[in-house]
């Protein structure tokens, strides 16, 4: 039996422009995270933004992962990473353990979406959430077309889709008002261009910082 | 199945003798003793490479590869199985997950075992008797303290890996709070911060099987020229079930008869009857009950937290290694939830921690078995060490 050499990743290779214009509010985030914070990542992947947040701004950090091969990819990457379903809680995790709670283009596939962002803002100060924006005008094309919108930011059909939660950004603000959640700051992008201009219509992806409402 | 080509081939059992008394927890002093161990792979001149393996229950120092004389035998058809390869073959050697042209892997018997290092059925110099009873009831911390000894005589200042399954998780977890500048990683494979209750009153019967087989003795049953064979396999039955799934249990065995009908006595009936009692015999032949009772009595000691009012998050305050933790889904025996408990303490004290929880039938077993992810998880975070001292 041959086993691969699997020593191919190397840190120092590790492209972080790339990465930035792959994922457009990795850059976004990044941007509001002080060096030497503490960051939990909720449903991160491959670990792809913790390792991008820890060479960019000397994070220490901790992913949430659900799949197995995503665990292995996390530790490859040098991430660590707790394996958990979201949709069970964060009760692993103590009251204010994290200076930021990070839910990146999860919010949407996630079943017990009100506990959660609850759950984000106990065990951190502060939350960002980035998904993709419902309420896009090609998302809105599609629909009057006839069709659910399939799109670079929305990649699955009806059938196979995690999603089970989109929204629009208006849906997301009006959620935190009515759930005592204070945004602070937000940014709207489509592709790595800003959207400052009717954000809910032309912006593709949204991101979001919040904290409790007092 | 482990080929042999990525075996490390034929090993051979080293000894290290001590003779500086070992202060036992239980207040008992050890005025000396020997260790059995093996080594596998090359420790590099800096000596920054060093992994060592503590066992579970019923392991040794013969962890990978296997002896001479078996390949000699193994060459007049002898079925691999029967060849005496070492109890985690599957993980460790060249190319494997612990792997040996990176790693220099040092396995041991632990004090107190019955597979060449010193223990209740060695012989006491000072009586010409075998310990029997009087061999100290050692604990995990013990046992750190020894393997740390170990350590010093082969020159390793620091391993880049301790770590181990089950009791040898437990072993791993309390070098971290022991020696904490001598581990900088710690990989706890299905354990636990401490028994549950359930978990003790498992021990307990096992352990009473023994004590009351006649042929026991006290603990002195070597004198008597007898073994307490029927106490030892019923321990081995019982603690047998609990580490496999009711899943894998009826997977393998079922309901199936050997004689395809009721025969309406005792006998051996079901297949699971014949295969438990298999593996009772095969135990009871070679283990030693004394030994059994210990590991057993170690396990249910080991709570690293009752020194600080039962605060894991207080005792693991003292570590500095980053953790792997792993647990399997089907392992009641140590389920994962205990495993979390142990990440949830590190997370407080901003340890860093990954931790997987594989999907295996297997039960507590599981962490012995050849596991497609279980392996990849194990080699990847492996692999990450390997890369902090070939850079």
């Amino acid at each position: 039996m041959n086993v691969p050499d699997q020593s191919g990743f190397n840190q120092s290779e590790f492209n972080q422009s790339g990465l930035a214009a792959a994922r457009p509010d990795f850059a976004a985030i990044a941007a509001w995270i002080p060096q030497g914070a503490l960051v939990l990542d909720l449903g991160c992947g491959d670990g792809s933004l913790l390792r991008y947040l820890k060479d960019t701004r000397n994070i220490h950090g901790y992913g949430v992962e659900i799949d197995d091969a995503n665990i292995e990819a996390c530790i490859l990457n040098g991430i660590n990473v707790i394996q958990g379903n979201l949709d069970s809680g964060l009760s692993g995790f103590e009251n204010n353990a994290f200076d930021y709670v990070i839910l990146s283009q999860t919010l949407q596939a996630t079943r017990h979406t009100e506990r959660l962002m609850q759950e984000m803002l106990r065990v951190g100060r502060e939350g960002i959430v980035s998904f993709p924006n419902f309420g896009y005008w090609k998302n809105r094309l599609q629909i009057l077309r006839g069709n659910m919108p399939v799109s670079k930011e929305l990649p699955y059909q009806w059938y196979d889709t995690p999603n089970v939660h989109l929204c629009t950004l208006h849906d997301f603000e009006s959620f935190c008002s009515q759930h005592r959640i204070n945004i602070l700051d937000h940014r709207v992008m489509t592709d790595e261009h800003a959207v400052n201009f009717l954000p809910n219509l032309l912006g593709s992806t949204a991101v979001y910082r919040f904290q409790r409402g007092k | 199945m482990s080929s042999l080509s990525q075996s490390v081939g034929i090993v051979r059992a080293q000894r290290a003798q001590f003779d500086t008394p070992l202060q036992c927890q239980s207040g008992a002093v050890l005025p000396r003793y020997e260790l059995v161990y093996e080594t596998y792979g090359t420790l590099n001149a800096d000596k920054s490479n060093a992994i060592l393996v503590c066992h579970a229950l019923s392991g040794h120092h013969h962890v990978a590869g296997y002896y001479a004389d078996d390949e000699k035998n193994s060459t007049q058809e002898k079925n691999p199985k029967e060849k005496n390869i070492g109890w985690w073959d599957n993980m460790v050697g060249p190319g494997k997950p612990i792997d040996t042209n990176k790693f220099f892997v040092l396995g041991l018997n632990n004090l107190g075992g019955c597979s060449g290092s010193t223990g209740p059925s060695s012989t006491n110099p000072e009586t010409g008797q075998p310990y029997g009873a009087s061999f100290p009831l050692v604990t995990v911390e013990d046992w750190v303290e020894s393997q740390a000894r170990l350590a010093d005589r082969l020159g390793i200042q620091q391993f880049a890996a301790v770590l181990g399954g089950s009791l040898g998780g437990m072993q791993a977890m309390q070098w971290s709070l022991s020696y904490p500048e001598r581990v900088r990683h710690v990989l706890a494979i299905a354990t636990a911060p401490r028994l549950t209750t359930e978990n003790i009153a498992f021990n307990d019967v096992a352990r009473n099987a023994i004590l009351t087989d006649p042929d026991f003795h006290g603990g002195n049953f070597y004198q008597h020229g007898v073994v307490p064979t029927r106490g030892l396999r019923l321990a081995r039955m019982l603690g047998h079930i609990t580490y496999l799934s009711d899943d894998a249990m009826s997977d393998k065995f079922g309901r199936g008869l050997r004689a395809g009908k009721y025969s309406f006595n005792y006998d051996i009936e079901f297949e699971i009857e014949s295969y438990l009692r298999y593996q009772g015999d095969k135990f009871a032949a070679h283990f030693d009950a004394n030994t059994y009772l210990l590991m057993t009595k170690a396990l249910d000691y080991f709570d690293p937290a009752r020194k600080f009012n039962g605060d894991l998050n207080h005792a693991f305050a003292a570590a500095r290694a980053s953790f792997l933790v792993v647990s399997f889904t089907t392992d009641w025996r140590f389920a994962p939830e205990l495993s979390r408990t142990i990440v949830k303490s590190l997370l407080h004290n901003r340890r860093n921690v990954s931790y997987a929880e594989i999907s295996s039938t297997h039960g507590h077993d599981s962490f012995l078995m050849q596991h497609e992810h279980y392996h990849k998880v194990m080699r990847a975070y492996l692999n990450n060490i390997a890369r902090e001292f070939s850079a």
